[in-house]
């Protein structure tokens, strides 16, 4: 009886212990897996790193070095500065995205607000067309806003990349506000009303206040979209010293000086280009650190209740 | 109760708007017309503009000339040997890119909602690729696909296997402009949302199949993908139209060669209005464009109902 009550006693432990064991090398695989992955997702990034700091004899053998033999990344990465404008590109960079940022906030929040709080004829209809821009691709309207700036006399100019953000600021950052401010209790506006408040006062004191959150995200994303935009600055943009970093990587990588800003030379070697491409790359990875939470909560609510 | 809501309904309609209405409209209509003025501008009359223009000759210089329907059968009818085979690619592209994304973004997404330590900084490492600017993103890649010098071929000698001439070669440009979106996407806003879904998950859900003894596949097959049905269903929208519409990564990797190889739709729309500055045949090839992602949308929408399960919905 008693060896019997033992014997199945010992069975459980051995069977917990091989679970318990079994549990273990499952995470450990997991962690495995995971680093792995990472592994291979930041490879670019450290290759990159890695070839910004060799030498120009260095870069150009086979197989490659792991580790540059003779480092130089600061001379490298002084060098794009010499060779190119990229000190003028990012500065141009950061006024087309602070322009279009500072509108699109600004604007959307505006719009949002009239359409969250303001009960007036068309209304349902004005959202509804709104929410329908979303599915146009913007390709359609590519050719026709081009040949209005292009009438504006616009081309060449940075106008065309942050004017259109103050009007509107998008429909998804518009929809993201709106949907933000349905949550804000009715009663919060109601008793500021009361107190004498008019609507700007609720809005500047009341409800923007407390979105603090989405605009960050709408900030956020806004900043990435601008600093990333490619194809605005390619169109409109034609000298090489109104550029923006996102075009003016690629001017440089095709060889294009500084001193001369004329194509036709060599192209530059791939060690200045990958130190090139890190610089441009740079402020949004900074920014991602900066802003994690933002950008994961905007993600997360305009995939889901979106 | 219900008699003086209808009486004082009408009395206001008598009077036209209440103040407060009146205030509302006023209020509403000044706070709306930034977008008002900027969805008329920048997208009612551009749209109608590209209408028009897809059926003129327009080369900007000169005034546009009218010319019919000349430009839709130039694109339709096969007399642009360019326009089919482009629309080809971008859907084949779309094909191998978008399903491999979708499954490799779940995966990711299972795998970092395990409640490992540091799920953040995991999660960063995934990410980041996805906020990197195209232009940096096809110069990195250039350099590691490149053929003589590239880590890549030192990867493949090591193990034997023979390197192909990945961007520079018509039959693998594509492809490695897959593979380079994938490092691109999969870790990106779409791994996010499908972590955000995993977390929804009621936890009761997946402990009462465990007790009824149901494995780890069977759970997620049978509830796991179930519940996460619409988050897919948004990513596999998002993926496709966003597969159809690539331009910067192409346009920089490699410029739509070798041969036209990676000649994609929204590269020959860039090509014929700003290269060769053909406004109207542009304006009707990306109407052409535009048709088909629309019409994706709709189909992928009806499509939904008969897999996306959402939560809380009854089935009869």
């Amino acid at each position: 009886m008693i060896a019997e009550a033992k014997r199945a006693q010992s069975l459980s432990q051995e069977t917990e212990a091989s679970i318990l064991s079994k549990i273990q090398l499952d995470r450990i695989l997991l962690y495995v897996v995971v680093a792995l992955g990472s592994f291979i997702f930041m490879f670019p990034f450290m290759w990159a790193f890695i070839s910004s700091g060799k030498t120009v004899s260095e870069i150009n053998i086979f197989p490659p070095t792991l580790w540059p033999k003779h480092p130089q990344f600061v001379k490298n990465y002084t060098q794009i500065f010499i060779e190119a404008p990229f000190l003028l590109w990012i500065k141009n960079s950061l006024v087309v995205t602070a322009l279009n940022l500072s509108g699109t906030v600004i604007s959307a929040s505006i719009v949002a607000y009239s359409f969250a709080r303001f009960k007036y004829p068309g209304r349902d209809i004005l959202f509804f067309i709104m929410l329908s821009t979303m599915m146009i691709p913007s390709e359609v309207q590519l050719i026709p806003t081009y040949l209005i700036f292009h009438k504006l006399g616009w081309v060449n100019t940075i106008k065309p990349l942050w004017v259109p953000a103050w009007l509107g600021g998008g429909a998804f950052n518009i929809f993201l506000l709106r949907q933000f401010y349905m949550g804000i209790p009715l009663d919060l506006d109601e008793s500021a009303e009361i107190d004498g408040a008019g609507p700007l006062r609720i809005f500047l004191t009341i409800i923007l206040p407390l979105s603090k959150p989405v605009l960050g995200t709408v900030a956020a994303l806004s900043f990435i979209g601008n600093w990333n935009n490619f194809m605005g600055p390619l169109i409109y943009l034609n000298d090489p010293e109104k550029l923006t970093v996102a075009v003016g990587l690629r001017v440089f990588s095709q060889g294009v000086t500084s001193s001369g800003m004329q194509a036709g030379l060599a192209p530059p070697q791939y060690n200045l280009v990958m130190a090139a491409s890190i610089v441009v790359a740079a402020p949004c990875l900074i920014l991602f650190f900066v802003a994690q939470r933002y950008f994961v909560q905007g993600i997360v609510t305009t995939g889901i209740k979106g | 109760m219900a008699s003086s809501v209808t009486a004082e309904a009408l009395s206001s309609e008598k009077r036209g708007m209440s103040a407060r209405e009146r205030r509302h409209t006023i209020y509403g209509y000044v706070f709306l017309s930034p977008w008002i003025v900027g969805f008329l501008a920048f997208t009612a009359v551009p749209i109608v503009a590209s209408i028009v223009l897809s059926f003129t000759r327009y080369s900007v210089l000169r005034a546009p000339e009218f010319i019919g329907l000349r430009n839709w059968r130039h694109a339709l009818l096969g007399g642009d040997y360019l326009m089919w085979p482009s629309i080809g690619r971008s859907f084949y592209y779309a094909l191998i890119s978008v399903p491999t994304g979708l499954v490799l973004s779940l995966l990711l997404a299972v795998l970092l909602n395990q409640n490992l330590r540091v799920t953040a900084m995991w999660r960063t490492f995934f990410f980041l690729p996805s906020l990197t600017p195209s232009v940096a993103t096809a110069f990195v890649w250039r350099w590691l696909m490149n053929s003589e010098m590239g880590i890549f071929r030192m990867v493949f000698d090591a193990v034997g296997l023979p390197m192909p001439n990945w961007l520079g070669s018509t039959e693998w440009a594509l492809p490695s402009l897959a593979i380079i979106s994938l490092w691109g996407s999969v870790g990106g806003s779409g791994m996010i949302i499908f972590l955000a879904g995993l977390q929804d998950i009621p936890a009761e859900l997946l402990e009462a199949a465990e007790i009824d003894g149901a494995g780890r596949w069977r759970k997620f097959r049978s509830i796991t993908l179930p519940l996460l049905s619409p988050v897919i269903f948004f990513n596999l929208v998002m993926g496709i139209i966003g597969a159809l519409r690539v331009f910067g990564l192409a346009f920089v990797a490699t410029g739509g060669g070798p041969a036209h190889a990676t000649y994609f739709i929204s590269l020959h729309i860039y090509n014929t209005a700003f290269i060769y500055f053909d406004m109207g045949y542009a304006a009707a090839v990306s109407w052409i464009l535009a048709a088909i992602v629309i019409a994706l949308t709709i189909l992928q929408f009806s499509l939904s109902e008969r897999w996306v399960f959402y939560q809380g919905e009854v089935r009869g």
